[in-house]
């Protein structure tokens, strides 16, 4: 993490790597100064975002039962083939005569049995003998693969942070360029909604909304961007009319004004480029904290609907399996976290590079 | 000083009437509450139905009820719940101090561990000191609360099989059960304390009259504890605010991982189970609790920096 004491901090790097200047303490020196590892995380978010159909190696919504919570197979020494015999799974034929079963559409599961224990012992012998190869990461808890449910959520989340923070940006700049450039009692109200909604416990009002739309069914997605868009903008009101205050007492603002250019004209060409930069770092720092509203909202079943592979969903999904599959929840946890903090860890940066007055912003 | 207070009180009210006001317009969004009182395939007379329209003020617009509401509720009578009719303030009541008991332990570790952390971590910068402190707080601020929970349970409940994985002790003083639940819940407060005291702090360590403290002598320790520490403690705790509402949203999460018997929880069912009056009792008593910390947070402000003026 660089900090606002970047410059002194560096010196300090360049001292040590004049005193030492090993291949090792040169990549150290590199890491430190730009924010490889995030920009790699990042890049790697988008990529599996937009061609998650692609990559992914399997459906993320088919449901099989068989491979229901299963083991992961990454890290097994020969996933393909039976640990005992060295067969590949495919060839090992199980019988149900075996077991006391027999074939019977009428039986449950198609079979009728002599003992439940043979009907388990067989089912449990017929899913080892699947080929295991093709769930990396494991089975959920509907038998779905937990790699390609990942995947996909890297779309949703991606989807959902994108257009709420955009429409945060949006609401939230103009709000902010309003209230500072007016003043006076326009200024007053709109920083006195900012406080209320501040005020407001969320996380409820966001539950009962969505609850809502849950209980009328149907398109949800957009109810859950609408809702992280409520949360969105209010930290770019602050800090963007903090900046319009400064600049609009500037010299070229007061000279664009004496020569007869409207309000609108002065907002939008002489006062808004100034925001800029504070817009995009706050929009850095702040999509992180988007992305684990959402997913929290989606651990609390009243986020993204259900057959939409969602991260926060798919931890909600393990959540009851803790104990005999942890891989479940475990996966899109780590991806919400590591996403998360690759983000902060850029958002930092940036706003070293750009705003470090910013820095009290946390 | 005495306007500001009062402003902030004022402040306060909106604050409460509007997000109550909110709650009750969306929860009629989904149509006639009545219908959750008379469903089950029974039927219900006209008549009866004009009775219990009356006896809960439903036969009034939406504004109208809220006053009905709000008149109901300052009195100490904040009705029924719709699911088996018990008394909301009672049920409220209930699970106030569990709440409050979780998000103040927390708030004390947090604070205790992050403010110390954080003045080290600036006292000895680029130290590894520095480093494990700045990793730990990059990681409490961007690890999901309950995918942390859910980690901690894995580890100390099911392998190690330390620690209990949810529930609340019969008494205060069971502490085994407050450990992960407060790990969990402190550890972004933490982490916002950390790194807010550290950037405050070197702030404060690079200016004129530290400088002038140490140019005339004055020992490491005085400068750190009495020249530094008091001017770079206004900015974590300006930052309390914050921190404190994020302990509302976490309750609501930690409390439904480690099935703490606490607001969120129920909180949680109110709304699955759409239980209007009792969720708004809820809401009520979050916003009450967050305007309350909030006023706490201006009070310590004005104490520890004197030059604060309120205007």
């Amino acid at each position: 993490m660089v900090d606002n004491s970047n410059t002194s901090d560096t010196s300090v790097a360049q001292v040590k790597t004049a005193q030492r200047s090993s291949v090792i303490s040169q990549t150290f020196y590199v890491f430190r100064r730009w924010p490889i590892l995030p920009m790699i995380v990042m890049i790697l978010l988008l990529v599996t975002g937009i061609f998650a159909p692609q990559i992914s190696p399997n459906d993320p919504v088919e449901q099989n039962l068989s491979f229901r919570n299963m083991k992961p197979t990454w890290g097994q020494a020969n996933p393909c083939c039976d640990p005992e015999t060295g067969l590949p799974y495919e060839n090992i034929v199980v019988q149900p005569e075996d077991y006391g079963c027999r074939i019977d559409p009428e039986g449950i599961g198609g079979l009728e049995c002599d003992s439940i224990k043979g009907r388990s012992q067989y089912f449990r012998e017929k899913k080892d003998s699947l080929p295991r190869d093709k769930y990396i990461l494991g089975g959920d808890n509907l038998g779905r693969d937990v790699l390609s449910r990942v995947i996909h959520g890297a779309r949703i989340s991606l989807q959902v942070t994108l257009f709420a923070l955009t429409s945060g940006i949006i609401v939230g700049t103009l709000m902010g360029l309003v209230a500072g450039y007016f003043g006076k009692w326009i200024d007053e109200i709109l920083m006195r909604i900012v406080d209320v909604w501040i005020a407001l416990p969320f996380i409820l009002i966001a539950l009962v909304i969505a609850q809502q739309f849950l209980h009328s069914g149907g398109a949800a997605l957009y109810v859950v961007i609408g809702l992280i868009a409520l949360l969105a903008w209010t930290p770019f009101v602050r800090q963007v009319r903090a900046d319009v205050l400064s600049i609009r007492s500037r010299d070229y603002v007061l000279a664009a004004r004496t020569a007869g250019a409207s309000h609108t004209r002065i907002i939008l060409r002489h006062i808004l480029p100034g925001t800029f930069s504070t817009v995009l770092v706050i929009a850095s720092l702040r999509v992180g904290q988007l992305i684990l509203a959402e997913a929290s909202l989606s651990f609390l079943g009243a986020g993204i609907p259900d057959p939409i592979p969602a991260w926060g969903k798919s931890v909600k999904d393990g959540k009851d399996f803790i104990e005999e599959a942890w891989w479940i929840s475990f996966w899109p946890g780590f991806a919400i976290f590591l996403v998360v903090m690759s983000l902060n860890f850029f958002g930092d940066w940036l706003r070293d590079r750009l705003d470090p007055r910013l820095s009290q912003l946390d | 000083m005495k306007q500001f207070l009062i402003r902030r009180f004022v402040f306060a009210l909106i604050s409460i009437v509007v997000a109550t006001f909110l709650i009750l317009c969306i929860s009629r969004l989904s149509g006639d509450p009545l219908l959750l009182y008379a469903n089950s395939g029974y039927g219900i007379t006209e008549e009866g139905e004009k009775i219990i329209r009356e006896r809960l003020g439903l036969d009034r617009n939406v504004f109208m009820q809220y006053v009905f509401w709000l008149g109901r509720t300052l009195k100490g009578d904040m009705g029924e719940t719709i699911l088996d009719r018990k008394p909301v303030s009672r049920i409220v009541f209930l699970k106030l101090p569990s709440t409050l008991q979780l998000g103040a332990v927390s708030w004390v570790m947090a604070t205790i561990v992050g403010i110390p952390l954080g003045i080290l971590s600036a006292v000895k910068r680029g130290t590894y000191l520095d480093y494990f402190g700045r990793f730990f707080a990059l990681l409490g601020q961007a690890v999901p609360q309950f995918w942390l929970g859910l980690v901690l349970i894995l580890i100390f409940s099911v392998y190690l099989d330390l620690l209990p994985a949810g529930l609340k002790g019969d008494s205060f003083w069971e502490l085994e059960y407050l450990v992960l639940p407060v790990i969990t819940l402190s550890w972004g407060a933490m982490a916002s304390y950390l790194r807010l005291t550290r950037t405050a702090m070197l702030e404060v360590l690079d200016s004129e009259y530290i400088r002038l403290a140490r140019a005339k002598g004055v020992g490491t320790n005085s400068v750190v504890w009495k020249h530094a520490f008091r001017n770079a403690l206004i900015q974590p705790l300006t930052a309390s605010t914050l921190i404190l509402t994020g302990f509302l949203t976490g309750a609501v999460l930690v409390e439904t991982i480690f099935a703490w018997p606490g607001m969120g929880d129920a909180a949680i069912r109110a709304v699955n189970n759409n239980d209007f009056p009792l969720l708004q009792g809820f809401v009520f008593f979050f916003t009450i609790l967050f305007v309350f910390s909030t006023f706490i947070t201006d009070l310590l402000y004005a104490y520890i920096d004197p030059r604060i003026r309120y205007d």
